[in-house]
């Protein structure tokens, strides 16, 4: 069953629709958090730590979805460029600019109402170097009470005993302590034990769903489909009930196509036979969503499997949220987020994907602002390649910045990049389609 | 014994400076049997523990402008800065084929990335990412990093083949105090005299110490400061600022020249700051691995690549080392695409804004060539706080 909405004529699953009507509900709640006296929370979504926070009444405001909200809706640019107005370099990434310009605008939320100042910066530093910085600057705006969870990372591709002591003992002694001191609330340890019950039984359908892409023809898109599956796990929703509902609605979805054999669902419906198979590395590019979906269903190409959606958790790889170790699942929930692995764990995880996905190559979107995903990835891709022996390419965009995003520069490199799976397939050599 | 002039010693230190096939480290392996080289990345490492092993810590702080890159680049994008590409163009070129290990520090995302490429491409290569804590509590971020110098300690074992006592590693600590003192004499020196040590000078005298064993680069400095003491350099009309922002990539050599030719004295900088990363000494007597920790925590100098726990402080290191050098503006010199210190200035330009302290920013690349706008924007500012103090 499909829903066709007039304003876009966007074909949109049931599922999507309930987690359309999630998202809003939790914007309506946090801005109408000053009348309510809910306390809010910025934090980020990798390594999110939404059942935590949840034990404290809190509600999370996350800016990278504000970012990927107002990109959708074709604000970014305008907040970008402000932040830059302000001083801030056309270098850096542009979800902090996106973000600061969003601030300076007023903040308003999808819901027309002024997001309300944070009453806590949780800077959950994961995976990513920026995000500590991006965090001091809106301390530096609100100055609201800050606290750092600081993830060490995973450079030897482990996590070692005295890495997940030390994360255990900054929740126990620095993160827990500030939630209850603004919030008022004080922690109750059974509380999230069973919050992280739901979130675990949530992960399991998450999977359930993202593995059904080793089905020949997939019934998911695993990147652009991929990052509406997410959303509930990822953010404000994880371990509650309606993340569990949400993903049994999901999961009976996607069981109805397999057990037709149908193809993903794409903004313009059902998509047409599955012509090839991609795995893809990196973020999706947020201003030009659809138009760049578009340039692969339109020629049968479905994505089985992607690193983007791991940046909240790997689930896949078999971590749940644990309610016997609370704490610690916690922290090996935040170490073991996709960014924070080493580039040679990034590699295999890879090169997993294509060998158990059979998927036809691989593609990598590398993102002008996000140093923690692209730095390294020519070298991961030609790695893949020599493992795998599949093709691969590599363009370039930006996550929310529309300047960075040329439609007839991805246009030209994904067509050579499917002619040369062609030529692959009837027996030819692989070369690289490289920017 | 005559002493050596200035000249002399910039001299030496040039060669060293422009050898991008690390003559003197070589030679200083070749020595002696079975003596290994630990390169590490900016920005702070404890050399302490590398010289303890009796190894040499080389500081690889990317190519420079002398390098031209033909490989790096098929491995970076163009948005990503120099040092990275030009680092792997070191290696693939086997100018440091000599070197048996290599730390990549916590300072961004980028050589955090680099310490994965190189375990990819250099599997028989000791590399190690060298995580440091954002939490400062002795409790927290203490037992985390002592425990972090400890993996590091045994990583260093093993390349060195021998173990590393703690009466060796106090050793080093003495020696590396004497040698933090002796650059921040330098500094001092410059900062009150700063006709007497130009810029070019003191970063030459002190980038010497990247490729030198320790004792060797104080004996050096010795050197420059008894000449440099007894030069006779007339003063300029120069206004006295402080560079920030080129704590990782360096800048080319001209580049910090230009602002000196431009009228800017410069009184302070972040320039190859793991040598001057630790503010006070490190005590010789007690644990040595906890005497690092706790200065780490407790006596380090600030940088974007630290969080600052106290928002109210943010920028009131910069301000405080504006005033207790005597400076009269700041210039924000970044490698383009540096994030960490890109985001950083906006929070310390407000800090200096309030605090009436003019300051300017530019970047650059280790690479790069056009010093004309760089010269007129410096000199343009050396102008506008002349104006600003005679007024
Ligand atoms: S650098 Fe990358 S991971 Fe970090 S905030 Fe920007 S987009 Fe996100
Ligand atoms: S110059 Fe900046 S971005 Fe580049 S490696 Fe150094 S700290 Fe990272």
């Amino acid at each position: 069953m499909t829903d066709t909405t007039s304003a876009e004529e966007t074909v949109k699953e049931p599922s999507m629709i309930t987690q359309k009507h999630m998202i809003a509900a939790n914007y309506d709640r946090l801005t109408s958090a000053p009348e309510s006296g809910t306390k809010v929370v910025s934090t980020y979504v990798p390594g999110n730590l939404n059942e935590l926070i949840m034990c404290f009444d809190m509600v999370s405001n996350l800016p990278e979805i504000n970012a990927i909200n107002n990109a959708m809706r074709k604000k970014s640019g305008g907040y970008i460029t402000e932040a830059e107005k302000q001083g801030h370099s056309e270098d850096v990434c542009t979800y902090v600019k996106a973000d600061i310009g969003l601030m300076s605008k007023g903040a308003i939320a999808p819901n027309g109402k002024p997001i309300p100042p944070p009453d806590l910066l949780l800077l959950s530093y994961t995976g990513c170097f920026t995000f500590m910085k991006w965090f001091e600057l809106l301390r530096d705006e609100f100055g609201c009470e800050t606290v750092m969870l600081h993830i060490p990372y995973e450079g030897d591709g482990i996590v070692t005993e005295h890495m997940r002591d030390y994360v255990v003992k900054q929740l126990k002694d620095e993160v827990i302590p500030a939630l209850e001191r603004v919030s008022g609330v004080k922690f109750d340890i059974d509380r999230l034990r069973e919050y992280l019950r739901k979130s675990a039984a949530a992960e399991d359908d998450l999977v359930w769903v993202l593995q059904s892409a080793k089905n020949k023809p997939s019934p998911i898109d695993a990147f652009f489909g991929g990052v509406f599956y997410i959303g509930p796990a990822f953010t404000a929703f994880r371990g509650t009930d309606e993340a569990i509902e949400y993903y049994v609605q999901l999961r009976a979805e996607v069981e109805d196509r397999l057990a037709r054999g149908a193809g993903p669902i794409t903004p313009e419906g059902e998509m047409g036979p599955e012509k090839y198979r991609l795995v893809v590395e990196g973020t999706p590019n947020w201003t030009s969503f659809r138009e760049f979906w578009k340039m692969f269903y339109d020629e049968g190409a479905v994505v089985v499997a992607s690193t983007y959606t791991k940046v909240g958790g790997m689930y896949d790889f078999g971590f749940r949220h644990d309610p016997d170790r609370p704490l610690e699942s916690l922290a090996d929930y935040c170490l073991g987020c996709y960014t924070n692995r080493n580039l040679v764990q990034r590699v295999e995880i890879l090169e997993n994907y294509l060998e158990e996905y059979e998927a036809d190559g691989l593609l990598i979107n590398s993102i002008k602002s996000c140093n923690s995903f692209s730095a390294g990835q020519l070298l991961m891709m030609r790695e893949v390649e020599t493992r795998t022996g599949k093709p691969a390419a590599f363009i370039e965009t930006d996550l929310v910045d529309p300047r960075y995003f040329s439609a007839s520069n991805v246009r030209n490199r994904m067509e050579s990049y499917f002619q040369m799976i062609e030529q692959k397939r009837r027996g030819g050599g692989s070369a690289t389609v490289a920017a | 014994m005559a002493t050596d002039s200035t000249s002399q010693v910039i001299e030496r230190c040039e060669q060293l400076f422009e050898d991008i096939d690390f003559a003197a480290a070589r030679a200083w392996k070749e020595a002696e049997p079975g003596r290994k080289v630990i390169g590490y990345m900016p920005v702070y490492v404890p050399r302490e523990i590398i010289h303890a092993g009796g190894m040499l810590a080389l500081g690889v702080l990317g190519g420079g402008e002398n390098i031209e890159v033909i490989h790096g680049d098929a491995y970076y994008q163009s948005y990503i800065c120099r040092i990275p590409r030009s680092t792997i163009e070191l290696a693939i070129t086997k100018r440091l084929d000599f070197v048996d290990g290599m730390l990549f520090p916590s300072i961004c995302d980028v050589i955090r990335n680099l310490s994965g490429m190189w375990k990819m491409m250099f599997p028989d290569v000791y590399t190690r990412y060298f995580d440091v804590p954002q939490n400062f509590r002795d409790d927290i971020g203490g037992t985390y990093y002592i425990n972090e110098l400890n993996e590091l300690k045994t990583g260093l074992e093993e390349v060195s083949g021998r173990k590393i006592e703690d009466d060796a590693l106090r050793r080093s600590i003495a020696l590396y105090n004497e040698n933090r003192r002796l650059v921040n004499d330098v500094y001092a020196l410059r900062a009150k005299q700063p006709w007497k040590a130009p810029a070019s000078e003191v970063y030459l005298v002190i980038r010497a110490g990247m490729v030198l064993d320790v004792e060797e680069h104080s004996q050096l400095i010795r050197d420059y400061l008894a000449a440099a003491e007894a030069e006779d350099r007339p003063p300029r009309d120069n206004c006295r600022i402080l560079i920030q922002g080129s704590f990782c990539e360096q800048p080319p050599l001209n580049l910090i020249k230009s602002i000196e030719l431009a009228g800017c004295y410069i009184v302070d900088d972040d320039y190859i700051l793991g040598t001057r990363w630790l503010l006070e000494d490190v005590p010789v007597d007690g644990d040595p691995i906890a005497n690092l920790a706790h200065a780490f925590l407790h006596q380090s100098t600030d940088c974007a690549a630290k969080y600052e726990p106290d928002g109210t402080r943010k920028g009131h290191f910069l301000v405080e080392t504006v005033r207790r050098r005597g400076a009269e503006g700041v210039i924000f010199a970044s490698p383009s695409f540096c994030d960490p210190a890109l985001l950083d200035r906006p929070m310390l330009g407000r800090a200096l804004s309030q605090e009436n302290i003019p300051y300017i920013s530019f970047k650059y690349a280790e690479n790069s060539g056009q010093m004309q706008p760089i010269r007129e924007q410096a000199g343009t500012f050396a102008d506008s706080i002349k104006l600003w103090s005679a007024a």
